[in-house]
Parts: structure tokens; sequence; C-alpha cells
């Protein structure tokens, strides 16, 4: 067993000449070799080292995905030290606990904008900060622990020329003073690569923390080897692969392909030049394989949806006969059954007009495998993909096991289940339905909170994931939810909010919806009196709604505004009454309210990974969730929106409670499609 | 290249910071019977954001057009100095009211226009190279085979539009046809346009009209970026005061075609005669 570092270098020796990570500047894909990835790493390792950073240390970085991302990550691993990613996004307080927790003295910034969230965050006084940690009652005494903070390497320098804080270092002067360094001892360095052992923390990731502050995982070399080596024994990847990197690397899923996997396999790493540029840079690279939480798959499937919508009625017919056909094989595969010879012909004339060119639009069209994980997937969206012809597979795992534990197979897609664990990974239900895994990946531990890591692993190596699930008949697992928030209605029918949350969801007009039951506010009551039963709180897709009000001719100005017209709560509710032709009576959703804002991670509600955080929402929309269980008619809320600046506002917005109970889809109107708004 | 550290400068001006770049000197343009601008004087200063206002109809844009060459004034001069190392024939200033506009680009002076003047079927890309079409030096047949010295020149050019495309952040329209891009985007495509010129004085005449608040504040944030990343003198034309006093070193104001103040932004909004003729004799505050 290896470790990330002597990876690196063996490539660098094996393949000097090709290309390790590529990033578009300036229109141009400008390519970095193996080599030259390893010289980098070298010099930043050695500059590191001259400014304190010692084997056990750790090092955060807090930035978008560019190749210095990684060669600071692979710089510090070098040096026997660990490296913890922070979501580009985060804010004063969550960056005070991860820096404060870790111990960080060193912290790579991307530009400007981190490094100014940085120096604030060096100039506040702990003990301004600490009233405020206390509110979270988390009573670790990590709160009040100082920031330790002396160093902030910057890799991108605009506007940062007339900045003159001492504790500033660009990212290329730190290297430059590593290879002075480096010339004055060599083979140093490869001594204290070498000194590292599997077992050494790689990296820290934090957990997405839906339920408290986030934690901080631990995951060794080794970890994180024996996941790339198990997940590619399934399926197979090659240094040939093609790998876009978008997602933050403080995710775990894209520390487990873009480092885990691209160190082991060799495979090639592409950045995008910008945000704004994702789409189109995926599509020029057209990776081989692609692992994306459900928001990216959904809004892939939103953005066909749109453009299907808005193209001539001969591209409707032809991709509408063509998702047929495709639809029709890929049910037909998923029973394990080929299709006959007249499907299979009509399916390649299918693909050919109508599915191809939707793939190679989504830059899709070389996916070998793509997973989806981190949060449930609706089974339609599922649907649509594999009948497009693009094989997409979920993975059930969290951050204490790399990422991913369970997988389906290649020939056994079930849209319900997650599948089956991967090779060295052992499944066990607990006689209260949880979900307990353990292999080789396995994570230390939490860093520095051994009494949380003791909740969560326990003495024989098993990993208690808190999730709920079984195994069905065909061996593969069904994971219902996360296993507090299972509940069961009045007549015994055992449900997960989450459930109907994604039967809503996969909506195209609902971007997230929170379900409650009964009339308590909290919705944990299990009372179901006179007026009670399924509630939800709804937040649209501003995308997909706003083009549909341009068809519709509808004008609007703002989202409050788009939320508040009656035609959208026409529209919403037949989208509701379709979910709820799927579901059981008595958890049928009767009331919903469009709530007037968007969720967002500035103001707590989802988390930068785009979970929602029940608690949050429980807390601020107490007054919303108690009039939708009494069925009252409309609700005022005072809502305070905390914009990108911090600064805070004030206001009072009716809402409109919609209610379902004596609500009839009007007659002569059909089902819409998969693939489209419109019927 | 390893630093993300632009390696163009985009201020072609020779003038050390804090120094005369400018001089309007008793500027009078009239049309027929009509006084557009009377005796007008100021001075720009090297480094500085300097902001023209004044009610609709004050002369502000009639102002630019004499510095840019598109109007000849009757009486008094504008004076640009290039710095020691650019005179062209040993000269350091010059006087641009007698110019045409070709003449005054060549000197670096380049500009936005009110309504945007940007070709709508070109590409982000197309429009931008445009902006390096005066520094191209290079013969019709070489340009026309794309070969040799042309194709050099022009990839060498290619690259300071690049840096320009990243610090206005329009990657993601590189290869979109203007007239199809959003009136916000398109104003940033004049502005990166003026840019791709290396000024050395940058004309903007009223990036920010027709905008809302938050495409206000976008463009604010650039013409700062561009000022302070690239050191381009910068005289704006704004209406909005807000962003006027937020981001002007230094303001003129016209009314009537008469320069009836001109200092700092504290300076300007304490003058009454400004307060009466921009705001309104009533608004004292």
């Amino acid at each position: 067993m290896s470790t990330f570092p002597k990876l690196l270098a063996t490539l660098a020796t094996e393949r000097p000449n090709e290309v390790a990570l590529q990033e578009k500047r300036y229109g141009i894909w400008q390519p970095l070799t193996w080599s030259s990835y390893d010289a980098r790493v070298r010099d930043f390792a050695h500059g590191l080292a001259s400014l304190g950073v010692e084997r056990g240390d750790v090092v955060a970085v807090l930035g978008d995905n560019r190749p210095e991302w990684l060669i600071a990550e692979l710089a510090a691993q070098t040096l026997g030290a660990a490296v913890v990613g922070i979501f580009p996004t985060s804010l004063n307080e969550e960056l005070r606990h991860i820096l404060t927790l870790a111990r960080v003295k060193v912290v790579v910034a991307e530009d400007q904008e981190q490094v100014d969230k940085l120096l604030r965050l060096r100039l506040e006084t702990p003990a301004a900060a600490e009233p405020k940690a206390g509110d979270d009652a988390q009573g670790d005494d990590e709160a009040a622990a100082e920031l330790l903070v002396e160093t902030v390497i910057y890799y991108d320098p605009h506007g940062l020329e007339s900045y003159t804080d001492p504790c500033l270092k660009e990212f290329t002067d730190v290297e430059a003073l590593g290879r002075d360094l480096a010339a004055l001892r060599p083979g140093w360095l490869d001594a204290e690569r070498d000194k590292s052992g599997p077992d050494d923390i790689a990296i820290i990731c934090t957990t997405s923390g839906t339920t408290s502050r986030p934690k901080l995982g631990e995951l060794s070399h080794a970890n994180l080897l024996a996941m790339a080596e198990h997940l590619t024994s399934v399926d197979p990847i090659g240094a040939k692969d093609r790998y876009v990197s978008f997602l933050p690397f403080a995710w775990i899923g894209e520390q487990m392909l873009a480092v885990a996997c691209g160190l082991s396999r060799g495979l090639t790493v592409s950045f995008p030049e910008d945000a704004l540029t994702q789409r189109s840079d995926l599509r020029e690279i057209g990776p081989n394989v692609m692992f994306s939480p459900p928001r990216i798959w959904e809004s892939m499937l939103s953005e066909v949806q749109v453009r299907i919508d808005e193209a001539g009625w001969l591209k409707r017919s032809v991709f509408g006969w063509a998702y047929n056909v495709g639809d029709k094989v890929a049910g037909r595969r998923g029973k394990g059954q080929g299709p006959g010879l007249g499907l299979a012909l009509a399916h390649r004339v299918a693909d050919v007009v109508g599915l191809h060119p939707v793939r190679d639009q989504l830059g899709l069209a070389r996916i070998k495998r793509c997973y989806t994980g981190g949060a449930p997937l609706g089974p339609d969206v599922f649907r649509f993909f594999h009948a497009i012809g693009v094989n997409l597979k979920q993975i059930y795992g969290q951050t204490e096991i790399c990422g991913i534990a369970v997988v389906h197979r290649d020939d056994a897609i079930a849209f319900n289940t997650v599948g089956s664990p991967i090779p060295g990974t052992e499944l066990r239900i607990t006689d209260n339905g949880e979900i307990l895994l353990r292999s080789a990946s396995v994570f230390r531990g939490y860093h520095r909170q051994p009494e949380v890591t003791a909740e969560t692993v326990d003495a024989e190596g098993w990993l208690h994931t808190g999730d709920a699930g079984y195994l069905d008949e065909a061996g593969q697992l069904i994971v219902i939810d996360r296993a507090k928030d299972v509940l069961q209605t009045a007549d015994g029918t055992r449900f997960s909010s989450a459930f109907i949350e994604n039967k809503l969801k996969f909506s195209p007009y609902i971007e997230e919806a929170v379900t409650f039951f009964g009339d308590s506010a909290g919705g944990n009551g299990t009372g179901g009196a006179e007026h009670g039963g399924m509630t939800a709180l709804v937040t649209l897709d501003p995308l997909t709604v706003g083009s549909w009000a341009e068809h519709e001719h509808l004008s609007y100005t703002t989202y409050s505004d788009l939320a508040s017209k009656p035609e959208v709560h026409t529209l919403v509710a037949e989208e509701v009454d379709r979910a709820n032709q799927d579901l059981p009576e008595s958890i049928r959703v009767r009331r919903f309210v469009i709530l007037h804002k968007q969720f967002d991670p500035d103001d707590d509600e989802i988390t930068r990974t785009r979970k929602v955080r029940r608690s949050v929402i429980n807390k601020r929309y107490a007054d919303i969730i108690t009039a939708l269980g009494k069925g009252e008619p409309s609700v005022q809320v005072h809502s305070s929106v905390t914009y990108q600046d911090g600064t805070t506002v004030e206001r009072t917005i009716d809402l409109r409670i919609f209610d379902l109970t004596s609500y009839a889809v009007p007659a002569g109107q059909g089902r819409r499609p998969v693939w489209s708004g419109r019927r | 290249m390893l630093t993300r550290a632009y390696q163009h400068t985009l201020n072609s001006s020779g003038v050390p910071a804090g120094q005369l770049l400018l001089e309007v000197q008793d500027v009078s343009l009239r049309f027929g019977g009509v006084s557009a601008l009377t005796d007008v004087s100021f001075t720009v200063t090297q480094g500085h954001i300097h902001s023209v206002i004044g009610p609709n109809g004050a002369g502000k844009s009639s102002l630019l057009n004499c510095v840019s060459g598109l109007y000849h004034p009757q009486d008094g001069n504008v004076l640009l100095h290039t710095g020691a190392d650019q005179g062209a024939r040993g000269t350091t200033s010059h006087e641009l009211t007698r110019l045409p506009p070709h003449r005054i680009a060549r000197l670096g002076v380049a500009r936005s226009f009110q309504n945007i003047e940007l070709f709508a079927h070109l590409t982000v890309l197309e429009n931008l190279m445009l902006g390096r079409h005066i520094h191209m030096r290079h013969s019709v047949a070489a340009s026309l085979l794309w070969f040799g010295p042309a194709r050099n020149q022009e990839i060498a050019h290619r690259a300071l539009v690049e840096e320009v495309i990243d610090l206005l952040q329009l990657q993601a329209y590189r290869h979109q046809a203007v007239g199809s891009l959003a009136y916000g985007i398109q104003k940033r495509v004049e502005l990166g346009r003026a840019l791709c010129i290396q000024p050395a004085l940058l004309l903007l005449d009223e990036p920010m009209a027709g905008m809302n608040a938050e495409e206000k504040e976008d463009m604010a944030r650039y013409v700062l970026d561009v000022h302070e990343l690239a050191g381009v003198t910068v005289i704006l034309i704004e209406h909005d005061m807000n962003v006027v006093m937020d981001i002007s070193d230094r303001v003129s104001v016209l009314d009537f075609g008469r320069l009836i103040a001109d200092g700092t932004p504290d300076e300007v909004k304490a003058n009454p005669a400004v307060i009466e003729a921009y705001l309104g004799a009533e608004v004292l505050v």
C-alpha cells in the first residue's frame, strides 16, 4: 500500500510527458504533464516547509478547483501533513469553526474574495466570536479556541497588488522560495515523503452537517486507496480516461475520483475555465467518467426539458419517438432482457437521430459510467438518463467510508435501489433497521473529537451510518432515509419525508420541497387530527417556471412575484397532484405553500451540497408550518433575508395556502412526458 | 507560465501617476446658434477616475466627443500628454482639437459609446480583436493568407485580448454573437473593446445607463478593476450619483455647457451651484 505523493512520483517517472492536469485558461486548454506536476508539488512542499508546516499539521485549502488546489494537497501530504478542503462559499462562523478545530496555520486561498474573508476573520478578536459560537449549544470547547492562521497563500493575485498584510504570500513566490531551498538540501524531501505511511491522514473532509456544525472526518491514504481499488475492480478506470473536475474538492466525491482514482489509475483531470463555462467545457472534454450529486442530473434534465420545449414540432416529435424507443430498451435491459430484432434496429436509428445528439449536447457522449450520490435521485430522472443511453448508477456511501460503499452493477440497475456493496465491504442491517458498513475504507475518526468517533464506529469496526434501509429480494440495498427521520402514520404506514419530497421534487418546476406530517409544527407528530395529513413547503425552480411563464405570456419581476402568481399555484397544484397519484392515500400531500424565496446556504437553510436543513426550516418557518397544519387559507410571513455581503433585510409577505383535498386536475388534460414541461 | 498575473499592461500612458494627463482649455463648441460648450476648462490627472456629471443636455457627451475627435470645437485646446518615451516627433503633448479621430485613437484615447456601437453579428472575440486593429501592422497579402508574421502577430494580439476577457469575465460569451447577448453583457464588451486598444485614456460614456442596481454594481466593479488592476485613467460620464460619488477621484459638473464645479466628490456634493443645477434648488440637504 502506497501514499498519494509516492504514486505521483511513480507516475512522473513512468509517464513524464503525458498530461496529468489541464486547465482552460485564456481560451486554451493548458496542460500540465506528470513530471511538471511532480516538480511543482516538490517546489511547493519545500516552500510550505519553510513556512513551518510539519508532519502532523493540517493545511487548509479554500477555493475553486484549480491545479494549485491539487498541488497544495499533494505538497502537504509529501511533508506528512494533511489537507482540509473548505467549500469556497463558506462564510465566517463556518470558516472559523473548521480553521480552529483543525488548528490550521497555513491556508491556501484562491483569490481576493477568499483572502478578504480570511483577513476579516483574523481581525475579529476571538472574544467577539465567542458568544455566537455559544449560541449553537454545541457545548464543545473547540468553539472558543484561537484562530492560529499565520500564513495565507493565494494563487490568483488579481486585486491583491495593494495588499500589504505580511501574512500574505503568492503561490508562485512560495514555489520559488521552495526551489531555492531544494537546492540547499537535496534528498531531504524524498526522505520526508518516504517517512509517511499509508495510515497517515491524507485528507480531512468536512461532513455535510445537515444536523449540526460540520465535523472533520480523517481519511488516510490507505482508506482512499482501498476505496479506489475496490471501486475500479467493479468499474475499471484507465489511464486514457478523461475526467472533468468542477465540484468542490472539499466534497469527498470529488476527492474520490479526481485524487484517489486519478492518482492510482493515472487519469487526466480537466478544470473548467469559469463557473459559467462549466457546461461547455464539459462538452469540449467529453469525460468518460463522472460523479455528481443529484442536483446536477436534475438540472441537466431540466435543461433538456426547457430546450425541447423551445424546439419546433419536428424536433419534439423526433425526440419523443426516439425517447420512447430508448425507454423501452432501457426497461427491457433493467429486467435482464435484450431488445427484440425490430426494437434493436429502431434503437439504432433512434440513437442516431434523437438520443446521441442530446447526449452530445449534455457533454455525455463519451460517458462509460457515471454516478449519482450524496442524496436520493428520483427514479424518473434515473429512467430518463438510461433511456437516452447514459449509464447512470447510484452510489451509496458517506464521507466516513470515503464516499462509497455500495454501487449499482452495470447489468443490475434497479431505479429504487442503491446497488450492492463493492468488494471488500461488509454490510449488515441491525434489528431496528440501521445500515452498518465495514471495510478498509472506514475512516480513522473525527478530527480531535474521539467521543463522537466512538459513537459512529464501534469496537468491531462497524460504521453506524444512521440510515435506515433494507435489502430487496435480489440482495440490493434500499435506503429509506436517515433512521431518525423515518415516521409512521396513524394507520401504521412507515414512510420518510424524503421519499415524498423526492416525488415532489421530480417535477421540473419544484426545486425543493419539505413535507410535514400532522398539525404540530415540526412535523414529527403522529397526531393526524381532523386537519392532519401531509403538508408541504415548496420552492420553485426559477429557470423552468420562468420559461413556462414566458410561454404562458405571464409577466413577472422577481422570484417572490413569480411565486405569488395564481397561475403558478395552479401549475404546482397539478404537479403535486401528479406526485400524489404514486403515493398511498395516508401520506398524500393535502396542502402546500409556495415559499416566497429559494432556500439559500447563506441563510443556513440548505447545506453547501444543497441538502435541506430541516431543523432550521422548522424553526424559521414555524408559523407557516402551523398554518399549513391547521388548514388556514393564507399566512403572513416576516422574512429576514441575508445578502451575500452579510446585510439582512426584513419584509412582510402574504403566502397563500393551497388546499388539494377538493382539487381535481381539469378534465381533458393528459400527462406530460418526462422530458418535457408541456403536454 | 506559472503565475496567474496578467502578462500585458493595459495602460499605455507614459505619464507617471499623479501628473497631468489631459488639459481641457477654454473649449467652446457651437452648432449654428446653439452653444453646446462655453469656455470649459479642467484637467485630468493620470491614475484618476474623473467623472463628468450634469443634467440632460449639459454637454457631457459633446465634451467627450471633443476629446475623441468626433467634434472639433471652435475655440480652445485639448492637450494630451503622452509621457517622454512615447512622444512622436520628439513632442510629449498633443493638441487634439485639430486631429482626426483615428490619429487620436493612435495616441491611446479609447472610448465606449452611450448607445452600444458594436458589430452585432460578430462574436465577442471578433469585436475585441477589432480593438487591436490599430496595433496590427502587416500587409494585405500576408493577412489574407494568414501566414508567417501576420499569423504570429494575430496570436500575440489574441493573448492580450484573452487577458481582457479574463479581467471582464467574458469567458462564457467568447464565441457568441454580440447581438444575441444581454444588454449588460454588451456594455461590458464595449468596455472590453476600448481596453483592447491599450488606452492611455479611457472615455466611458454612460457605461451604466439603463441598468438595474445589480448590473450597475457589477459594472462599477469592472470599472474599478480596470482602474485598479490595469492602472488606466478613466473619464466617466454617469447619471447615477451614488455610483459617481462612490468611485470617482474627481468630479466635474456641467450645466448648459458651462463648467459650474470641479473638485473631489465631497467638495462637489457641498457646492451650492451644483445642488441648485443638478438636484433642484429646493432639495437643499
